[in-house]
């Protein structure tokens, strides 16, 4: 579904991404892990077009989308969550949620306000509040649902747990397994390994800009040496 | 005596009651964790702690002095020093510079205009950086800085004025597990050998439950919880509106 | 009685053309955070061209009304192709700079106008089936004023219509607050925002085209009103739609009465009131706190460190040549050389507010001419001898400094410029109005230097040490603990107020000394010329000042000097050598915002890092 191969980016002067590569199979959830400011974020922001890319190939449902425009990604059905959350504070959750809204996707079920409340009960509560007036939690459950109005065939999950409850990430767990049980391939980026766990396929981790381990959930886990050297935890 | 008292706190915004009746006390070299959910009112309750916000009621004394709705750079000359959730340094000067800025303000030298900063207050910055282990980075803008180093510069500037309190808003967020434990215990180090009261916030459990001395838990504006963090943990009311099941935060 | 209630109507009918005009203006702000001074110009074109239209078209309701919407639209495209040309490019530049492309885009349209449709006035024929007038209370009105009082309100209730109840219109107020995150949405936020500019270009338009049968088309259309559309904007709240409605009917009344109650102070009357609403309602009249527009951000400013050593070398060599190449000049190059000193200090003054500061003015001349005035009345009134005046000007300027500035101050971004506009032009209107005291239009005459520095190489070097030795202390100051105390509350206002910092007070000094400054620059300049007028203290020159310090740089120290030297001595070469000196000033200007958006000094900089590296 998304295969990445050879990413390299700059910021200003500074290497941040250095031949990154990394695939995500259809239905299927993989986790990008890596401590703060390991390339996370950058690397999602890179396939999203967001970060120039300066060399490398992203191809997303057969097509080559590296150096291609954010909003033209975006219409492949690459959908993106970014980690600051980002909501449209002025406007209201349904507000919120048209900004997102896209043609439906074939083969894929589409996506309606009505079906994102029964997925996020919390905010079909709220439908008419600004997004402003929301708490952490509620704002994190927006943002997928509005990226999810775009009918995405994968979306990039940036850091969905940072700075939650655990209640509430609990509660994210349960809304991201849902989400694979639909068909949606997911790209994750993380810290919290115990959130992680819970939901992930496969791991991949980057430290400094480069992938230095991937495998299966399983085989991380058993890997006390990998996870004592890049996650320490 | 406390360092810090806090007795009846409230607060509303707009008819909703975001603080309510919260009392509490932070004893010389102790650490004591605020948590609870998002929109509990963690943020009021420590804007109104540093003087950012005034209270609709009760009172906060700090030493036994009333400071109760002083302005907040009032508020740090008394000794309270303030580190943010999203890091605030000045982007534009080196780490140096900003430790030397809350060392001039501290010996009120802000007023000159002739005497170059290079030149003021260079040595004793220095002597701070090399304690938080940030001297090797003095020279460096603080706007191109890793978040974690900025965190550690934050931590400079809120020691500078020799502080008898710190407030810290979520120290680790956005850091690195590795980096969120040194952090920390370097904190519990310096408020230890300083006989410093700490006040955080946090959302990393690990970070809690390691390093607190003793954990409030605020939900809807109200202490639903307090005490050593074994006792909080095992609150059933705890786990159902924050902690959840554990799964999370590797507390099975 | 009925005259009032006339007179009320009248006002509705300017506060409804003002209203289309601000609202363009507020759409296109609130959207794309675009300061847009060439709003005035695509009003002005839509004048011309509704002009030319309905005089070419055939007679009748089709010919006239068909010119105004033709007119309109084609303004609507005129702002399209600007959009693309040139704002699309610097959505990420600084606000100000921004505004100084819009600025140059302001200059060329003049000059391309004067070129186009002349000099002289047009007038316009009336609108047909609304020439007559119609009579309320016994009194007759003009019809077609009635139809201008319609047009403001249904304008208005449609474009609440189109935000509120459209698909476009949610996702223009999304691409408000973050517009990187529409376009991750899958919507092309740029074509989004070139729609934004068509339609506020569009009203612009309309509001001139309509203006046709009212009043003469001129080239001074463009101006007036953008100080107006802008007085509206800011008053009603930057981005609000009803608070510019509001505000619009506030100024457009305030007009019609106040000829009526108090016409010795019209001119400042429209400020008067901004400044009041601004003092008691920072954000204006609905305006909110402005929450900083996400994607368009630029870095942390950067480090000020010593001059290196081959800028030290550069500079003193070039202060080497202003000493000694001097007498070898005539008269009229001298003069110019001390007039480029005052320009160095002026400019390096409003640095000290913009670039450590971080504060924008709008009205930084006042202090230029205050200084100017207070040597002159000095002189004039009390017969004070050269270095008095010299001594009286910075105090002069200072004092107003600190009273304009305490209520500054408090205010941020584009509101505190336009306070800061406000009191220049309040400053300004006195020194016009009070003739019995500075002589109003005709300025102050013979304010002569003593004998011992008459002559005009001994008054340059005068002019030369105060200037550098106020220029070298500016400096100085940047690098001492107050500097830094200022660049501390720019950078973080919340980290500041944490480590004791009162950064109200930081701010309010920092704004007193830079007027200080720019007062001992005026009052030189005063003595130069021999005579002050209220020009001194007009737009234009708070203009010229900005564009120095932009020119050159905020994020320099050297910028402001740079700025001065290249703004000054580009104005004086053009205006001598072309008649088309506006139009070569604004392409000069639009060129260096699109290739040079660090200014003069900030690109010499960068060059100079990228060589020798830099950690």
């Amino acid at each position: 579904m998304l295969s990445v191969a050879g990413l390299s980016a700059y910021y200003g002067r500074a290497h941040i991404l250095d031949d990154v590569a990394l695939d995500v199979g259809a239905g299927e959830v993989v986790v990008l892990l890596g401590r703060n400011g390991a390339g996370k974020s950058t690397t999602m922001k890179a396939i999203m077009g967001l970060v120039p890319p300066a060399a490398g190939r992203v191809r997303f449902a057969g097509a080559e989308i590296a150096g291609r425009e954010p909003f033209e990604i975006a219409r492949l059905g690459l959908g993106y969550v970014p980690e600051e959350r980002r909501i449209f504070t002025e406007l209201s959750v349904l507000e919120n949620l048209e900004v997102g809204r896209r043609p439906p996707t074939a083969g894929l079920r589409p996506w309606t306000p009505e079906r994102l409340f029964a997925l996020f009960p919390s905010l079909g509560a709220m439908q008419d509040r600004p997004g402003g007036r929301m708490s952490g939690g509620e704002q994190q459950m927006l943002t997928i649902a509005r990226t999810l109005m775009g009918n995405p065939r994968l979306i990039l999950l940036d850091e969905p747990s940072e700075g939650l409850a655990p209640v509430v990430i609990e509660r994210m767990a349960e809304a991201i397994r849902a989400l694979k049980s639909e068909g949606l391939s997911i790209l994750l980026s993380e810290q919290n390994l115990h959130f992680a766990q819970l939901v992930s396929d496969r791991a991949t981790i980057i430290e400094k800009g480069r992938i230095r381990w991937s495998g299966s959930m399983p085989q991380l886990l058993a890997a006390d040496d990998v996870r004592e050297q890049y996650l320490s935890v | 005596m406390a360092t810090l008292e806090v007795t009846g706190l409230e607060k509303s915004f707009g008819g909703v009651r975001a603080v309510q009746g919260v009392s509490f006390s932070v004893a010389p070299g102790e650490m004591l964790a605020l948590i609870g959910p998002n929109g509990a009112g963690k943020s009021t309750c420590f804007n109104m702690l540093n003087g950012q916000l005034r209270p609709d009621a009760g009172a906060v004394r700090l030493l036994g002095q009333d400071i109760t709705g002083l302005a907040p750079r009032q508020v740090w000359r008394l000794g309270v020093g303030r580190t943010f959730q999203i890091t605030a340094t000045f982007g534009s000067m080196t780490v140096l510079e900003n430790v030397q800025m809350a060392l001039l303000s501290h010996h009120r030298r802000l007023g000159g205009l002739w005497r170059p900063v290079a030149r003021m207050d260079a040595a004793p910055a220095r002597a701070l950086l090399e304690r938080l282990g940030m001297a090797d980075q003095a020279a460096r803008p603080c706007g191109i800085l890793a978040y974690g180093d900025l965190k550690r510069v934050e931590l400079a500037i809120a020691l500078a004025n020799e502080p008898k309190l710190l407030l810290m808003d979520e120290p680790t967020a956005g850091m690195a597990p590795q980096e969120r434990v040194s952090l920390m215990a370097l904190t519990a180090q310096i408020a230890r050998e300083s006989g410093i009261a700490v006040l955080f916030t946090e959302h990393d459990m690990d970070v809690v439950f390691s390093h607190a001395d003793r954990i409030l838990v605020l939900d809807r504006g109200r202490l639903i919880a307090k005490g050593a963090p074994a006792v909080v943990r095992a609150d059933p009311r705890v786990r159902e509106v924050y902690l959840g099941s554990g799964a999370v935060t590797g507390a099975h | 009685m009925e005259n009032l209630v006339l007179q009320a109507l009248s006002g509705l009918a300017s506060a409804s053309s003002l209203f289309l005009v601000a609202s363009g203006l507020t759409v296109i702000f609130g959207v794309s955070r675009v300061v847009n001074f060439a709003h005035g110009s695509f009003y002005m074109l839509g004048a011309y061209l509704a002009y030319t239209l309905v005089t070419h078209l055939p007679r009748g309701h089709l010919g006239f009304w068909g010119g105004v919407i033709g007119a309109a639209v084609l303004v609507g495209l005129i702002g399209l192709a600007v959009e693309m040309l040139l704002l699309r490019r610097i959505y990420r530049a600084p606000e100000l700079f921004q505004l100084l492309a819009t600025f140059g885009v302001v200059l060329i349209v003049q000059e391309l106008t004067q070129m186009i449709w002349g000099a002289q006035d047009l007038l316009g024929p009336r609108a047909p089936g609304l020439r007559g007038s119609a009579e309320i209370l016994g009194l007759r009105f003009p019809l077609y004023e009635l139809f201008l009082i319609g047009v403001g309100p249904v304008v208005l209730g449609l474009l609440v219509l189109l935000f509120r109840r459209t698909r476009w219109g949610t996702l223009v107020r999304a691409a408000t607050q973050d517009r990187e995150m529409v376009g991750a949405l899958g919507v092309n936020q740029r074509m989004l925002f070139t729609s934004v500019f068509f339609l506020g270009s569009l009203l612009a338009g309309l509001g001139g085209a309509l203006q046709l049968p009212r009043e003469s088309v001129n080239l001074h259309m463009d101006l007036s009103i953008i100080t107006e559309a802008f007085v509206v904007v800011v008053v009603g709240g930057l981005g609000s739609l009803t608070g510019a409605a509001l505000a619009a009917l506030l100024i457009g009344e305030l007009h019609a009465f106040g000829i009526l109650i108090v016409p010795k102070i019209t001119l400042v009357l429209v400020f008067l009131v901004m400044a009041l609403v601004l003092v008691v309602r920072p954000h204006g009249l609905l305006g909110k706190p402005e929450a900083a527009a996400r994607g368009g951000q630029g870095s942390a400013e950067p480090v000020i460190g010593p001059a290196p050593a081959a800028l030290r070398w550069l500079a003193l060599a070039a202060l080497g040549l202003a000493v000694v190449v001097p007498p070898f000049l005539g008269d009229y190059a001298i003069s110019v050389l001390t007039e480029l000193a005052t320009a160095v200090l002026f400019a390096a003054s409003l640095h000290l507010i913009m670039g450590p500061g971080g504060m924008a003015s709008f009205g930084h001349a006042a202090y230029f001419g205050l200084g100017a005035y207070g040597a002159a009345l000095a002189a004039q009134w009390l017969g004070a001898p050269m270095l008095a005046g010299l001594a009286l000007a910075p105090l002069a300027a200072g004092v107003f400094g600190l009273v304009f500035g305490y209520f500054c101050v408090r205010l941020s971004g584009v509101y505190a410029a336009m306070l800061t506009l406000a009191f220049a032009q309040i400053a300004w209107s006195v020194a016009f109005q009070w003739v019995e005291v500075t002589g109003g239009d005709n300025g102050i005459l013979g304010v002569w230097p003593d004998a011992w520095a008459a002559p005009k190489l001994v008054f340059y070097y005068l002019a030369l040490a105060l200037c550098l030795g106020a220029t070298l202390l500016l400096r100085r100051v940047v690098h001492a603990p107050f500097g830094y105390a200022l660049r501390a509350q720019r950078d973080s206002a919340l980290r500041a107020e944490a480590i004791g910092i009162d950064a109200f007070r930081i701010r309010w000094l920092g704004f007193a000394l830079a007027a200080a400054a720019a007062g001992i620059a005026g009052g030189l300049f005063a003595y130069g010329k021999g005579s002050v007028f209220p020009t001194y203290m007009g737009i234009p020159r708070s203009v010229d000042a900005l564009l120095m310090v932009l020119l050159g740089g905020v994020q320099t120290l050297s910028g402001p000097i740079i700025g001065a030297l290249a703004f000054t001595g580009l104005q004086e070469q053009l205006v001598r050598l072309t008649d088309l000196w506006r139009l070569i000033l604004g392409a000069v200007i639009v060129l260096l915002v699109l290739f040079f958006p660090q200014g003069l000094a900030g690109a010499t900089r960068a060059r100079w890092e990228a060589r020798h590296g830099d950690a």
